[in-house]
């Protein structure tokens, strides 16, 4: 029997990294919000990798909290060790990532959530998705009971037919034994929307207390840690790190695994998921890159309230004996005691081609979608989505236009764009090689970049608006008088240039001009510089990286330019891909399918050639042509 | 979709020896049928087979407008992949007109600028890089032109271009690689892979883009001026070139003789000759034209020739002269040395290190010479285009060059100690100018550019 129960505006379904962003964006936006959980132990859960951020992703968490979301806040909570990767490149490829206690990650973000005001918890399963004439009503729980809404954003992550496997033995759950969701792809494909079936893994759960470290490298984390909000402060950041451990597998590894790959469900067909290329299994590395002698194997841990520690580098589905074996045979493992299985899961998901940029669905109106269900993988690109798709549902119930991020502006607009516009078959996985403008996408300046779109949302309060105003102003003004401050070949500078190995000047220059000599810095030109001002980390780092690197931001400016032009030029909502004549039949298809909004969207949609792309110009021509003369 | 049928002139109006009308569209054979007959009077075309050549008449009214190869090919193995109809005719603007004209009155409309490749484009038939060659034998005005273009046609140029961006595109892959994975990749030593791989990109760029430079040359005709003094020779040279060859040589509409431009065929090199000597009766050509003017036609020029009296003595004019042509591909004629000299070639060499020739155009001496020495200096000696690969459309070889400077900068930014990451910028961005070549890049204003540039039938 169902029943009807209390009416929200905006209902989230699942409590993971994107359904808590969704979440809490659509209540901070002042509506009355309602969070579905399968279970209320599980908010947050990080149920594969240990960490938050890393090479792309790290960059992901900053304009989450650019934006005015959680996650950057909540991973400087509860990090154990903290890492700035590739420092010895440049500014652009920084990336941060932090170890986590997993248990106080989920802690920490459940309290956020139940002291959010306008948000309700919920544990239940929601079964179905109630519309009427292709507009969003309501949800329906296994119970029976509906909740009307105006908009619904599905977060359900890897639950929907979950299926966990290693060797023979097949568990009809969701991550960690959590009981699945087995309704709701149903109801979905009742609404039209096409569904796939990926799949992914975690390696074994290892007692530390089995493990010998003499056999293995110390990792340590950076003393100087940096936070991933720009509202944490560096100081409340100091505490004692744990280590990460590096070991490698070897010849006895592979062998094993070659031995008993006929066992590998994945070999023997039992998977049907399409899985990750980037992080494959140990036994696909092994039998991808035959030639590879040794494979790396980080050792990290799962938190400070336990001895469990996770196996990086070595998901399997291999069965559980074989997995004793290959681990055993790697240094300092030679007595692990797995304390859980490493498998691999299967899980529904969609063609995220079936929804805008504003990551709602073409065909149900007020129904939007973030995370894993969308076909990506990662926490990071998880709550990217869920927050975008939390602040879109609320805009769309307060008849505002959708918060739309393009390639330009952030990897979430990379992200989303890449996910709505390219045929997706694995799980999608953030890379700073997809974003071709990264020199202005950078961790250090998310806040520059999207702060501004977050106050106006409505996420980002006053005082840390007026904040950013006074930083921006104050790089502006930095840089400025750089450019302007003239240096004469005086002898305190010659000295100076020459304890840094810098040629010395034959005729005056300014500061700005020794700061682009790759051996200097604004930091080193201090005591030529008489009239410098203190200014925070924060501003000084700005201004040395626009200024060192200014002809390469100036070329990628110039690259946005020619990119906003073809994302400017826009396609009519009500064209019809049949009257384009001479249109490929698969370019008709995919444009049909996807209806793009604009040439630049429809240009990088895979099976879209440049060729139709210039029938479709042509078209649009004769197109505004013919329309503009009837007018 | 049906299509009505079309006609243009495909071959520009301005200087071509033969001229090209091409009729596409399912009307092209009845077309022809109309207009055209065999010397014997017996053949229709349109019961021919396809894709062969048939000599013959342009007939209105009974009237023979002129003789004509026709070709015929059916689709869809054509360029439009429509039945087209091409007439060959001798040239010349009013008889092409009027050839075009009679088409038109026999059931075909005036193609629109760049409806052929439009068309082609639309029917699927070309992809742009090849659009761009067919771009080029429309303007194509000698048969080396042809060749190249049709070359290119072929894809040789694709698959050079191909292999460039392939390898290109291994080395950003690994820098990326490398960045995203930090922990497993490392770039130590990559910087002396990717140099050596820099290297070898570069020169074969530069190599492109020399040859697009001969290849521009053979397609527009090598701009040339002849300069000098009045009484010098100039036209003499002139019509001696033009009645020698007789190759090519077309009035521009609505200009007089007097301010003239010829397009010449020396044996195969095009020779494109801005005529000062038009003006004839004036006392001082250099004082006539001023200063000002001579330098703007040199400096557009480029090749000037400089003919000299060697039976007066040299002036402050021809100092001037010698001045303006001296960073240009300049060759000095020496001419009447069939008469006593005032002015000899030693006295010559020490003021100029431009080529110096002896001619008598009187006598016709001294000429092969000359062909001899413009062959040197823009084909280094050779005029084949057998096997090499050239890039005659100028979208290419800017496209060429971008890339070129964008390796460059890798190279810069590898000298300035810059991090690997920045390297790929460049990397990426030279990759996608040479995108642009084969169309693998599409840009909104590229296909306005594309359309823009077949200018036929306005």
């Amino acid at each position: 029997m169902s029943y009807i129960y209390e009416s929200y505006d905006v209902i989230v379904v699942g409590a993971g990294h994107a359904g808590c962003e969704a979440a809490l964006a659509s209540a901070r936006l002042s509506l009355k919000t309602l969070l579905f959980t399968i279970s209320m132990d599980s908010i947050a859960m990080m149920p594969c990798n240990p960490n938050i951020g890393g090479t792309s992703k790290g960059h992901l968490v900053r304009e989450i909290d650019a934006l005015g979301g959680e996650m950057g806040k909540n991973i400087d909570r509860t990090f154990i060790q903290s890492k700035m990767l590739n420092v010895s490149k440049g500014p652009a490829v920084h990336s941060l990532r932090a170890q986590a206690d997993k248990q106080e990650y989920s802690k920490a973000m459940r309290k956020v959530l139940e002291n959010t005001e306008n948000l309700t918890l919920k544990q239940g399963e929601v079964t179905q998705i109630l519309t009427e004439g292709n507009k969003i009503t309501g949800v329906m729980t296994y119970s029976g009971a509906i909740y009307p809404c105006k908009a619904v954003v599905l977060c359900t992550g890897t639950y929907l037919n979950a299926r966990c496997i290693y060797g023979e033995t097949v568990n009809a759950t969701g991550p960690n034994g959590l009981q699945a969701a087995t309704h709701l792809t149903d109801s979905l494909k009742n609404l039209g929307i096409e569904m796939y079936r990926f799949k992914t893994g975690t390696p074994a759960r290892i007692d530390k207390r089995s493990i010998d470290f003499s056999k293995m490298e110390e990792q340590f984390g950076d003393e100087k840690v940096v936070p991933f909000s720009f509202t944490t402060k560096r100081e409340d950041l100091n505490k004692e790190q744990v280590s990460c451990w590096l070991t490698y597998t070897n010849e006895k590894t592979h062998e094993i695994i070659r031995e008993n790959i006929g066992r590998s469900p994945l070999y023997a067909g039992d998977i049907k998921g399409v899985g990750p290329r980037y992080c494959p299994s140990i036994e696909d590395k092994v039998m991808k890159f035959a030639d590879k002698e040794r494979h790396q194997v980080f050792i990290e841990p799962e938190g400070l309230y336990t001895n469990e520690m996770y196996i990086a580098g070595m998901s399997s589905s291999l069965p559980e004996d074989v997995q004793y074996q290959i681990y055993r045979s790697v240094p300092g493992l030679e007595n692990a005691n797995i304390v859980r299985n490493a498998y691999a899961i299967e899980y529904d998901c969609i063609n995220p081609m079936q929804l805008t940029p504003a990551l709602e669905f073409k065909q149900v109106e007020g129904l939007f979608s973030g995370g894993q269900f969308n076909g990506s993988s990662g926490y990071e690109e998880a709550a990217a989505q869920g927050l975008i798709a939390g602040i879109n549902a609320a805009r769309k119930i307060l008849g505002k236009e959708p918060l739309i991020l393009d390639r330009s502006e952030a990897y979430i607009g990379v992200l989303i764009d890449d996910l709505v516009t390219k045929e997706t078959h694995e799980p999608y996985r953030m890379m700073t090689s997809r974003a071709e403008y990264r020199l202005l996408l950078r961790q250090d300046n998310a806040d520059l970049r999207l702060t501004k779109k977050g106050y106006e949302i409505g996420l980002i309060d006053e005082e840390r608006y007026q904040k950013l105003l006074k930083k921006e102003a104050e790089i502006a003004e930095e840089m400025q008088r750089l450019e302007r401050t003239v240096i004469g070949a005086a002898k305190e500078v010659q000295q100076l240039l020459q304890s840094y190995d810098s040629s010395p000047l034959n005729t005056a220059t300014t500061l700005a001009e020794l700061i682009r000599r790759p051996e200097l810095s604004y930091e080193l030109l201090e005591p030529i510089d008489k009239e410098r001002k203190p200014l925070s980390e924060e501003v000084i780092e700005q201004v040395n990286i626009n200024i060192k690197y200014d002809g390469y931001i100036k070329r990628q400016l110039h690259q946005v330019e020619q990119f906003k032009k073809l994302e400017n030029k826009l396609i009519p909502e009500d064209i019809d891909y049949k009257d384009v004549p001479s249109l490929r039949i698969e370019a008709r298809q995919k444009l049909e399918k996807f209806r793009p909004l604009n040439i630049g969207q429809a240009s990088r949609i895979s099976g879209v050639s440049p060729a139709d792309i210039s029938v479709l110009m042509v078209y649009l021509t004769q197109l505004n042509y013919t329309r503009n003369k009837k007018v | 979709m049906k299509t009505d049928t079309i006609a243009a002139i495909a071959t520009g109006l301005s200087n071509a020896g033969i001229s090209m009308i091409r009729i596409s569209g399912e009307e092209a054979f009845a077309v022809i049928d109309r207009i055209y007959r065999s010397k014997k009077g017996d053949k229709i075309l349109s019961k021919e087979r396809s894709h062969t050549i048939h000599y013959g008449y342009i007939i209105e009214d009974d009237q023979v407008i002129d003789e004509v190869m026709v070709a015929i090919m059916r689709a869809p193995s054509t360029y439009t992949r429509e039945d087209i109809v091409e007439i060959d005719c001798h040239g010349g603007i009013v008889v092409t007109r009027k050839i075009l004209e009679t088409v038109l009155k026999n059931g075909a409309r005036l193609a629109e600028p760049g409806e052929f490749t439009k068309r082609a484009f639309l029917n699927g038939r070309i992809d742009l890089s090849q659009a761009e060659a067919v771009s080029d034998i429309i303007s194509a005005k000698n048969e080396l032109a042809l060749k190249n273009s049709v070359k290119q046609l072929r894809g040789k140029v694709r698959e050079v271009i191909l292999d460039l961006r392939e390898k290109i595109l291994r080395d950003i892959a690994f820098i990326e690689a490398a960045l995203d994975d930090p922990e497993h990749m490392t770039l130590d030593g990559f910087d002396q892979a990717l140099d050596s791989h820099l290297k070898e990109e570069i020169r074969v760029i530069e190599q492109l883009i020399k040859e697009s430079q001969n290849g521009r040359i053979i397609k527009e005709g090598i701009k040339t001026v002849i300069v000098g003094k009045p009484n010098a020779g100039k036209s003499s040279l002139l019509n001696t070139l033009v009645g020698e060859d007789r190759a090519i040589v077309t009035d521009i509409a609505g200009t007089t003789r007097d301010t003239l431009e010829e397009t010449i065929n020396l044996n195969g090199i095009l020779l494109h000759v801005i005529d000062t000597a038009g003006i004839r009766d004036t006392a001082d050509i250099i004082e006539k034209i001023g200063v000002e003017k001579a330098i703007r036609i040199t400096e557009d020029a480029d090749l000037v020739i400089y003919v000299l009296d060697s039976s007066t003595e040299l002036d402050q004019n021809d100092e001037v002269i010698l001045e303006l042509i001296n960073e240009k591909k300049a060759i000095l004629l020496l001419n009447k040395s069939d008469l006593p000299a005032k002015v000899t070639m030693d006295e010559l060499r020490k003021k100029t290190n431009h080529p110096l020739i002896s001619v008598s155009v009187k006598e016709h001496t001294g000429i092969e010479e000359l062909e001899q020495t413009i062959r040197e200096m823009f084909f280094q000696g050779e005029l084949t285009l057998q096997e090499d690969i050239y890039i005659t459309n100028e979208r290419h070889r800017v496209a060429l060059m971008q890339s070129l400077d964008s390796l460059k900068l890798v190279k810069q930014s590898m000298e300035a100690g810059m991090p690997e990451d920045f390297y790929s910028i460049d990397l990426m961005s030279a990759y996608e100018s040479l995108g642009k070549i084969i169309g693998e890049n599409v840009e909104e204003d590229l296909v306005n550019m594309i359309f823009k540039e077949f200018c036929m039938g306005k």
